[in-house]
């Protein structure tokens, strides 16, 4: 990969007046991989980091999936490791620990999320390719957007380094409900807080640069409705990142608050704890995190799901060589999930008492909200219709997202209804349901963006047969890993046991009134292998992203997959800058095959008329 | 490379991207600070009924806080209209106006704070409460000092409006005669959580603006002479946080005082 050239700090006066003299001066190393303020760098700094969280959060599955099918026996291989490093009080004789089942569950949950997912599909894609759809030479914001990435390493930092104090890391919950999560004696749960107030300060940052990088650094000619689907998504999962995460920071301090200072935000009168009565002001509302929390949870899904849906938009019409069907209704419906996020956030908190008013109208807008994400979905499906389709690597993952992400937000129905949710709640079904919205469907969407772009940054295509493989393996382990779990769900599997369910089995109290059957218990060894086979399935994938880097086929041009948005128009990889001239809109995102046009794709920047026809402006320059 | 409107506003927006920029940050403060205010406003109204506090805050203090902020925003806007209108010297007048009532306003918040940490109510084994200032509270010796007053109940440390003429005094306790003894700071209850919370997070953010402010006014002038637009933008947006920081204080004010 060839670091793009770094010339100047574009905020710092005196920086410029110096470099001026160097301007061909490398920077070196740290300046350039390092404390890069360059948008492509700090994307591929964010994806890198994103993968390795990624990796780390797939290995607590395995462990935890070995825990379910094997409760209490020793984990092969690493068992002994896991006594060496987490104690023989969390991992005596190499066997996981109820503690510590319970601190993976919570720090799988939180580093998928907050480390993995949300830094992969919002600040990787959206640093490395947003500036570069829109014609921009870089963020607004350069130095912020160094600092953002700063403080999510800093923030992931903090959160593993809590598995090695005393007490071991948060054990309550991605959610770290009150009052569990203050009564568990660790200091985990203030780490995860830290840790947390740190990863929402570098969404904060990231996202109040994304939006005025579109709303500022468009290129002329580059209208709103000019914008490529993924810039939209990208620009209303800022403006959720940037109102639904603070109130989860204040919710977040007061936590921290209670564990730290013993106030009693979260603590309420009379609370009891080990049987004793705890020590504690009281008067607090247990409901009162719950809500705080889910203000933020509920719109994460989006945050989660709305770049995913930009990059298939994307691939989707590049591969199918014609424009996507129903563009304004894909960003109005993605203004209209942005707002609606914002106000369905109780549905997963039927089960607190709130009071059945309340659920009634909460019930009512997510039955609102799935309309515009099922708009999406057809449109989408329909820019299929009749498309002449090139099945590479990005686009086997960009369909595959279409029928898992549909099962995902169809099984979400019944959850989103009180009635229904109440059996279903807390349950392996509910597991499935959303796993399905974000591991084959998110996931599949982000190594479509990466094969998609990766000519782009490295020059050089990814490996075809390869990625072959890694779809079909990952699509079909998928599907063995968390299909199976609808049915344990459905049957009354509880999620966060940490024996996966034994104690209520049919084999350990036969006779009893209701138990969970065999066949349903022999669903875990399924899903056990079905994990381990998903995690082979990645090596491909591990093997051919760093090798082809240096040693992949050489992408033909700047624009291998002849695609008509900005981002193919730099030179290869983009230098600092990106645009060897700054760039001119002229039309639409997606003009594929435009009849009477020689080739089947039309860059956004290609003028109407040719450049050596008499002088004859091209298009209005409207911003 | 340049980042295009970096100065200049850009002619549809309006806008040049640090004024951008700080709106949006600005927006996502007011969610910050309005969950706080959802907070305050779900515990206080799931409250025991007589049981939330009253008078427990000096009003004078607080009135003048909000004076100070009040007139540190005035010398805000004027230090911007001093750049704008390229009077640098009145613009170090008008920020150090800004930076010395920013001082007052932490000044007088620590002192506030202290005022709490010293204040103890002590359940004492016969049932009665002392509540007051600690004199002497050492370890060595076995009792402790206070400035306050006995109650018979907690329900009459709640609602200090009513009770105009408090009369306070000396008090020695001997140790033994203590059954539970606790100041005043976030953990006493949760009007207190609250109140060290809320009003905590609006000194750091009173803090943060002053130690930008200053920048401006020390070491960042520099710019003034190489760049004075974009060193006006700057006085620009760090004067929209402090504006809004101010604003934050005008609803703690009432919600935590008066109310």
């Amino acid at each position: 990969m060839r670091p793009p050239v770094h010339t100047s700090f574009p905020y710092d006066a005196e920086h410029d007046e110096h470099e001026q003299h160097h301007a061909r001066h490398d920077p070196g190393f740290w300046r350039t991989y390092i404390f890069s303020t360059d948008h492509k760098i700090i994307g591929i700094q964010y994806g890198f980091t994103a993968l390795c969280f990624m990796l780390f959060g797939f290995f607590l599955l395995l462990l935890m999936r070995w825990q379910i099918a094997h409760p209490g026996a020793p984990v092969p291989f690493i068992g002994p490791l896991l006594e060496k490093v987490l104690g023989p009080v969390m991992a005596g004789n190499g066997a996981i620990s109820p503690d510590l089942y319970n601190s993976f569950g919570a720090m799988h949950g939180t580093i998928m999320i907050f480390l993995a997912v949300v830094p992969l599909a919002f600040a990787a894609f959206g640093n490395y390719v947003v500036p570069l759809m829109i014609g921009a030479p870089d963020m607004a914001f350069p130095r912020v957007n160094m600092a953002s990435y700063q403080a999510y390493v800093l923030g992931g930092i903090v959160m593993v380094v809590s598995f090695f104090i005393p007490g071991g890391a948060a054990q309550a919950g991605w959610t770290s409900y009150s009052p569990l999560a203050t009564s568990i004696p660790t200091h985990g749960q203030a780490f995860w807080l830290v840790g947390m107030v740190l990863l929402i300060t570098s969404s904060l940052l990231g996202a109040v640069n994304f939006i005025a990088t579109i709303i500022q650094l468009r290129a002329p000619g580059m209208t709103w409705m000019r914008l490529p689907f993924f810039v939209w998504a990208q620009f209303v999962t800022a403006f959720l990142l940037l109102l639904a995460f603070p109130p989860l920071e204040a919710a977040g301090i007061m936590q921290l608050m209670d564990n730290l200072a013993h106030t009693s935000f979260f603590l309420p009168t009379g609370l009891a704890i080990g049987g004793h009565l705890a020590h504690v002001s009281g008067g607090g509302s247990p409901l009162l995190w719950q809500h705080l929390f889910w203000f933020l949870g509920h719109p994460e899904v989006y945050v989660l799901i709305l770049p995913a849906m930009g990059i298939v938009c994307e691939i989707l019409a590049n591969n199918t060589r014609k424009p996507i069907w129903g563009y304004k209704s894909l960003v109005y419906s993605a203004l209209a999930i942005g707002f609606l996020s914002f106000i369905v956030w109780a549905h997963h908190m039927y089960l607190t008492g709130m009071g059945q008013k309340i659920a009634t109208f909460f019930q009512t807008t997510t039955m609102i909200i799935s309309i515009p994400s099922v708009i999406i979905l057809t449109c989408l499906l329909i820019s299929l219709w009749g498309g002449s389709i090139r099945f590479n690597t990005p686009m086997l993952f960009a369909l595959g997202f279409l029928p898992m992400f549909g099962i995902g937000g169809l099984t979400g129905l019944p959850l989103g209804l009180a009635p229904a949710d109440i059996y279903l709640h807390d349950t392996y079904y509910v597991i499935a349901h959303f796993h399905y919205v974000v591991a084959p469907g998110t996931i599949f969407a982000l190594f479509a963006g990466i094969y998609y772009w990766f000519p782009k940054m490295t020059g050089r295509m990814m490996n075809e047969f390869w990625g072959r493989v890694h779809f079909w393996g990952s699509f079909v382990f998928m599907n063995v890993v968390f299909m199976p779990m609808f049915a344990q769900g459905m049957e009354g599997m509880l999620r966060r046991m940490a024996d996966g369910g034994v104690n209520y089995s049919a084999a350990r109290v036969p006779g009893a009134l209701a138990t969970l059957p065999n066949s349903i218990m022999a669903l875990h060894t399924w899903i056990l292998w079905g994990a381990m086979a998903l995690g082979l399935a990645q090596i491909p994938f591990i093997i051919n992203l760093f090798w082809s880097i240096k040693h992949g086929e050489v992408a033909k041009s700047d624009n291998p997959w002849q695609s008509t948005t900005l981002e193919w128009q730099t030179p290869t990889p983009p230098p600092h800058g990106n645009f060897d001239r700054p760039p001119r809109v002229c039309r639409s995102p997606y003009e594929y095959s435009v009849p009477g046009h020689a080739a089947d794709f039309t860059p956004q920047n290609e003028p109407d008329i040719p450049m050596t026809a008499p002088k004859i402006s091209p298009a209005p320059a409207v911003h | 490379m340049e980042i295009p409107y970096a100065v200049q506003p850009r002619p549809d927006t309006g806008l040049y991207n640090a004024k951008a920029g700080i709106w949006l940050f600005l927006a996502s403060e007011v969610m910050l600070f309005g969950a706080l205010f959802s907070a305050y406003v779900l515990l206080r109204v799931g409250a025991v009924p007589g049981e939330w506090p009253h008078g427990w805050l000096n009003v004078t203090l607080g009135t003048i806080n909000t004076l100070v902020l009040a007139l540190s925003a005035i010398t805000t806007l004027l230090a911007w209209v001093a750049c704008k209108t390229r009077q640098f010297d009145k613009f170090k007048f008008f920020h150090a106006c800004t930076l010395l009532l920013a001082l007052t306003f932490l000044c007088i918040k620590g002192y506030e704070y202290h005022d709490k940490w010293i204040h103890y109510e002590i359940q004492l084994t016969d049932g009665r409460i002392a509540d007051g200032h600690m004199l002497e509270n050492n370890p060595k010796e076995d009792y402790v000092v206070i400035e306050g007053r006995y109650v018979a109940d907690e329900k009459d440390l709640y609602d200090l409006r009513a009770q105009k003429d408090i009369k306070t005094g000396e008090i020695k306790i001997p140790r033994p005669q203590i059954k539970e003894m606790e100041n005043y700071g976030p953990w006493h209850n949760t009007y207190l959580a609250l109140y060290f919370t809320l009003t905590g997070l609006h000194a750091l953010h009173i803090l943060g603006g002053s130690i930008v402010i200053g920048y401006l006014w020390g070491p960042g002038r520099r710019m003034w002479k190489t760049d004075p637009e974009r060193f006006t933008n700057r006085v620009e947006v760090s004067g929209l946080f402090w504006h809004f920081v101010d604003l934050v204080w005008i609803f703690l004010f009432p919600v935590l005082y008066l109310m």
